[in-house]
Formats: structure tokens, C-alpha cells, sequence
């Protein structure tokens, strides 16, 4: 008796029924709080600036302290009540990184310290660096073929 | 001025990733993964380090940012060391952050547990 | 010997039926905050409940559930001589390790959020088939463990679609007898697997309607029954868009179920006050909302006779990753307060 409905069509009608998010204000919020999260990376980043640090130890101090804000945020329970409302805003910035690998590892952590902690720390995370790695390095490998000027 | 064009940037960027969160079947998880490779992408290509020079933070706090990094150091490294560099480079390029990410992920992780929703 | 029980396909009448003699329900502090905690026999302010791990705390919380309904029976646990449960943790170890302690002989059952009907199934016929005079049927769901299953950390930044659902932290329980007078359970519709191929499992109500819609248009071919004949028609966790669909494609088929339907997904939170989107889900919420809400109504005389059909979503986060798409189930029980 279900026959009457082709997959197809019922995922059509499917899609018709469920409310679609309100995307106009998911990406002001997005926005918003991506770009204000990332106003406190330049703040950070002008204060080693200020202290004499190269663009190089700059660029890695500055990433040092947003994953660590990440980070605590995530231990102290706000991150992810943010990000119910913030979406990319949260997830898309290095703290949003951060609060990948924290979580899970605070949530692995009845499992023990080596399988849980350990193991389940980049269950998520550990794609961004799996490809970025790869792809750092098929960059490097084609730079070093075809010359680097 | 600096703070008002890291804000667009970064913004930008951010809505972007929601753009593809809402209007693509993408996962969050897929979506970094998306963003990271183009940023070492569009750093390899040169079209990157301009968004940076103009953005600052904004170009370098989201995830692109990481890609920026790794592909900038791989750069480097073959500058520097041949294709032992392309191995070695994008690493060294980001060692702060991901040493970082283990250490207070692993910190936290010992102080904190998770709340009940 | 034939089977005597069966009307049509796939349902049966049962000939002796069995009375639910008292049920408990035990929930989390969000179900405490919802519409129906007036209903539910505690409240837990802790998910963990003194507890390490939010698995142990799900296996507390049945192994309560279990323990204050036999107590409200007045009957002790050595009375029971089977309990039939499941939840939605892998291998079932909510139910095993809650009942371990027990001493009462188990049956583990896993049908997804449909574990509820299948519970009560299975206790329904063992009574009437004269295997047991008590037995108890029961299921459990929390929040926090489901959520490390099935999808994120909890503190986890992510964003979840309106269309998903909340898992329900909470357990309920029914006591069963051969004795006594009602409520009683008098039908029961087996559904079958249903699968149109949805994948979202941010949609769960859509990808367990037709199931839904399957069982309940096969209880009245079956039983010849229709829908004025019942008080309320109350599915276990389909939630808005699940609900809306549900109702629909039952119309189209000529079954008009709007003015008693309703579903214990959207009975058991506030969507709007509670930011649970479409609503609630999990093996808890159909049994908390029969334990708690339904059995009062029908002890008080004001609901006479109910289809309670728990709804199902038969995937793991294996099968998802690998593609597959979400089968769906549902299993309908006719509870009624006196017999025909």
C-alpha cells in the first residue's frame, strides 16, 4: 500500500513539509560572530605585534591563544550554547577547532584516559588535518617540480 | 580600520561556511575539511596571501587561516630544504596551533567534564 | 493446532487480555519542565543522577523505573517472571546492566523508539498465551548517551536543523497481570519493516511516518475498527513534520484520524519554550508518555480506549555513514478499559 510513493517522490514531498532554517538570520549571526571572534584575533595579534614578535611567531602565538579560548570556553560550557545560535560562526573559525578536539575528549573521558581522552580526541577534528597536511604537501611537492621562483 | 576589515573578512568567510551548512546535505565536519584544502589551495596559487595582507586576523582565525599556514610553510620548506621542506614545512608552519590543540584539548579535557543537557 | 488469535495480516486479538495493574515513569529535568510533568513519578535535577557515566545513569534510571512500578503494584520484584525491555544504547546496555542487579527472567529487545509497543507486545501475548501471570515492560532513554552515540559530544558547537529531534531522558514501565480489571490491551498490530529511502537523520519523524502511516491503516483493515472508535490515536516519536505527514497520507488513503491523533513527541515538550524543535524522541518518550500521561487519563476514565503505536527508526550511525538509508517501524497496541 506504500507503493503509491516512489522514493523520489516522497523526498519531494518530504522536503516540501519540513521548515527549511531561517537561513537569512543564520548568516547575519554567522557573520556577526565569526567576524567578531575574529576581531579578537587581531586584537591578540597587535599585542605580540607591539611586543617586537616576528610576522611568523606572530601568526603562531596569535593561533596558540584563540585555540586556547577555544578551548576553555568549551570546558566551561558555552562554546556549544554560542554556537546554537552563532552555526559557521563558531565552527568555522581555529576556536571552533579547538572546541572539536576539547569536546570529545571530555566526552571520551569515561572511556579512560588512553582510549578515551587519547583516542577520541580527533574524531572530528582529525579530517581538517588529515587533508590539510595532504594537500600542504601535494602543494609543496608541485612547487618544488615546477620551481619556486 | 584594522579591526572593522577583520571583522568583513572573517565574517565573510564565516558566511559562507552557513551558507553551505544550510543550502548543501555538507556536514560541518566536510565543510572544514572544504575550507582548509582551498585555503592551501588558494595560498598555492598566490590569490591568499592578498586576503591576508587586507584582513589580517579575519583571513587568518578561520580555518582557511590553517590551510594559509600549512601551505605557506610547505612553500617555505621547499624554498629551504628541496622536497624534504614539502614534508616538513607545512608542519612546522602550524606546530604552535596543532601542539597547542593537543595540549589544552588534553588540559581541559582533565579539569572539565561535560554538563547534562 | 492453528492459530486462533489472528484478525487479517498482521494483527492479533488477544483472549485473555492482560490488565496493566500500574506503571512509573521516571525523567530528566528538561521532561520535569515540559507540559506533562505533572504526570511523571519523579524528576531527576542531575542527568548523571550520582552516577560516573551517563550510560550507568540511563541503567539507574530504568532499573527505578522498574523496582517503583512493581512497588506501585504492590507486588515484589520475585512476583515478575519476565520483564521484556531495550533502549537505544549499543547492545542494548542500558537495559542489560539496569536489570542485572533484578533477578527476574529477561528478554532484551531492540526496536529502536518502537521498543515500547514491542515491549508491550511481547508482554501482552506471554500473559495471554498463560506463559505468566506478571510481567513487566519497559524502555529507557537518555539524552546524553544517545547524543555521544548517534551524533556529537555534548559540548560539541553544532547546529541542529529544525527538523531534529530531542532525545528524551527517562524511563517508563507497565506492569502487567492476568489478574484484575483493566486497562486492558485487546489488539495488537505488528507493523512491518517500511523504508522510502530517506538518509537525513536530521529527519527521523519523516523517515518513521510511513511505517506509521503502513501499521495504522493495517490495524483497521484488520480489525475493522475505525478511527471514531478510539479516543486518541497516539504515535511514539514522529513530531511535527512526522506527525503532519502521518495524517496526511492516512487521509489520502481514505483514513481520517485528525480530530483523536496525536503524538507523545509533541505531547512531551514545549517546542517553541523549550527549543526541542520538532519535538521529542528516544525509546523513553513513547513510555514516559504512557506511563506518565496515558495510563492516568485512562485510570480516570478520561480517555476509554487508545491506539498507542511507538514509532521506530531502525539505523545506526554505521549504517548512515555507509549510505543507507533510514528504515522505519511501528508497532500498534489497542489499550481499552473494558472489553466488548
Amino acid at each position: 500500500m506504500q507503493q503509491n510513493f516512489t522514493n523520489q517522490e516522497y523526498a519531494k514531498y518530504v522536503q516540501k513539509k519540513s521548515p527549511n532554517s531561517p537561513i537569512i538570520r543564520n548568516i547575519i549571526i554567522a557573520f556577526i560572530v565569526g567576524g567578531l571572534i575574529c576581531v579578537v584575533g587581531q586584537v591578540v595579534s597587535n599585542f605580540f605585534k607591539a611586543r617586537g614578535l616576528s610576522t611568523e611567531q606572530v601568526a603562531g602565538a596569535t593561533a596558540i591563544i584563540m585555540i586556547f579560548l577555544g578551548a576553555f570556553f568549551t570546558g566551561l560550557d558555552l562554546y556549544d550554547s554560542l554556537a546554537k545560535y552563532a552555526g559557521a560562526g563558531t565552527i568555522v573559525p581555529i576556536t571552533g577547532f579547538a572546541n572539536a578536539i576539547v569536546s570529545p575528549a571530555m566526552e571520551f573521558k569515561s572511556e579512560g584516559y588512553v582510549l578515551g581522552v587519547g583516542a577520541k580526541m580527533f574524531v572530528i577534528a582529525g579530517p581538517v588535518l588529515v587533508y590539510g597536511i595532504i594537500a600542504s604537501i601535494a602543494a609543496g611537492i608541485t612547487f618544488f617540480i615546477i620551481g619556486i621562483k | 580600520m584594522e579591526f572593522i576589515r577583520a571583522f568583513i573578512v572573517g565574517g565573510s568567510i564565516c558566511a559562507i561556511g552557513q551558507i553551505l551548512i544550510d543550502k548543501t546535505k555538507l556536514t560541518p565536519a566536510r565543510i572544514l575539511v572544504l575550507f582548509v584544502i582551498l585555503g592551501v589551495f588558494l595560498t598555492a596559487i598566490g590569490l591568499y596571501e592578498p586576503l591576508v595582507k587586507y584582513g589580517g586576523a579575519g583571513a587568518t582565525v578561520p580555518i582557511p587561516g590553517f590551510g594559509y599556514a600549512l601551505a605557506k610553510g610547505a612553500m617555505k620548506g621547499v624554498k629551504e630544504n628541496g622536497l624534504l621542506g614539502a614534508f616538513t614545512g607545512g608542519i612546522t608552519g602550524t606546530a604552535g596551533g596543532i601542539a597547542a590543540a593537543v595540549f589544552f584539548g588534553y588540559i581541559i579535557a582533565l579539569v572539565f567534564n561535560p554538563k547534562g543537557k | 493446532m492453528t492459530a486462533t488469535k489472528r484478525l487479517g495480516k498482521q494483527t492479533i486479538k488477544l483472549q485473555y487480555p492482560p490488565s496493566i495493574v500500574s506503571t512509573a515513569s521516571i525523567v530528566g529535568k528538561k521532561e520535569g519542565e515540559g507540559p506533562l510533568s505533572k504526570y511523571f513519578d519523579q524528576i531527576l535535577e542531575d542527568a548523571l543522577w550520582g552516577e560516573k557515566t551517563w550510560e550507568k545513569a540511563e541503567s539507574k534510571i530504568l532499573r527505578e523505573t522498574i523496582i517503583k512500578a512493581v512497588t506501585k503494584a504492590s507486588l515484589s520484584l520475585g512476583d515478575i517472571q519476565y520483564v521484556f525491555a531495550g533502549d537505544l544504547l549499543n547492545q542494548c546496555i542500558g537495559s542489560s546492566f539496569g536489570i542485572r542487579e533484578l533477578e527476574i527472567p529477561f528478554f532484551g529487545l531492540y526496536g529502536a523508539c518502537s521498543t515500547m509497543a514491542e515491549s508491550l507486545s511481547l508482554a501482552a501475548m506471554t500473559i495471554d498465551g498463560g506463559f505468566a501471570d506478571y510481567v513487566v515492560a519497559a524502555t529507557s532513554s537518555h539524552f546524553c548517551s544517545a547524543e555521544r552515540q548517534y551524533r556529537f559530544p555534548l559540548e560539541y558547537g553544532g547546529q541542529r536543523p529544525l527538523t531534529s529531534q530531542w532525545t528524551v531522558t527517562g524511563s517508563g514501565a507497565v506492569v502487567l497481570s492476568s489478574k484484575e480489571n483493566g486497562p486492558y490491551i485487546t489488539h495488537i498490530t505488528t507493523g512491518k519493516i517500511v523504508d522510502l529511502g530517506i538518509k537525513d537523520v536530521n529527519n527521523m519523524g519523516a523517515a518513521m511516518a510511513p511505517a506509521a502511516v503502513d501499521t495504522i491503516y493495517t490495524h483497521f483493515e484488520d480489525t475493522g475498527f475505525i478511527p471514531d472508535d478510539y479516543d486518541l490515536i497516539i504515535t511514539g516519536d514522529l513530531a511535527q513534520i512526522g506527525k503532519n505527514i502521518t495524517e496526511e497520507l492516512l487521509q489520502e488513503k481514505g483514513c481520517n484520524i485528525s480530530r483523536q491523533y496525536n503524538d507523545c513527541g509533541l505531547k512531551i515538550f514545549d517546542n517553541k519554550k523549550q527549543d526541542t524543535h520538532a519535538g521529542g524522541s528516544g525509546c523513553g518518550c513513547s513510555a514516559v508518555v504512557l506511563a506518565g500521561y496515558l495510563y492516568n487519563e485512562l485510570t480516570k476514565g478520561n480517555l476509554n480506549k487508545i491506539l498507542f503505536i511507538a514509532t521506530g527508526a531502525l539505523l545506526s550511525p554505521i549504517s548512515s555513514q555507509q549510505g543507507e538509508s533510514i528504515p522505519g517501524i511501528a508497532h500498534a497496541v489497542t489499550i481499552q478499559n473494558t472489553l466488548e
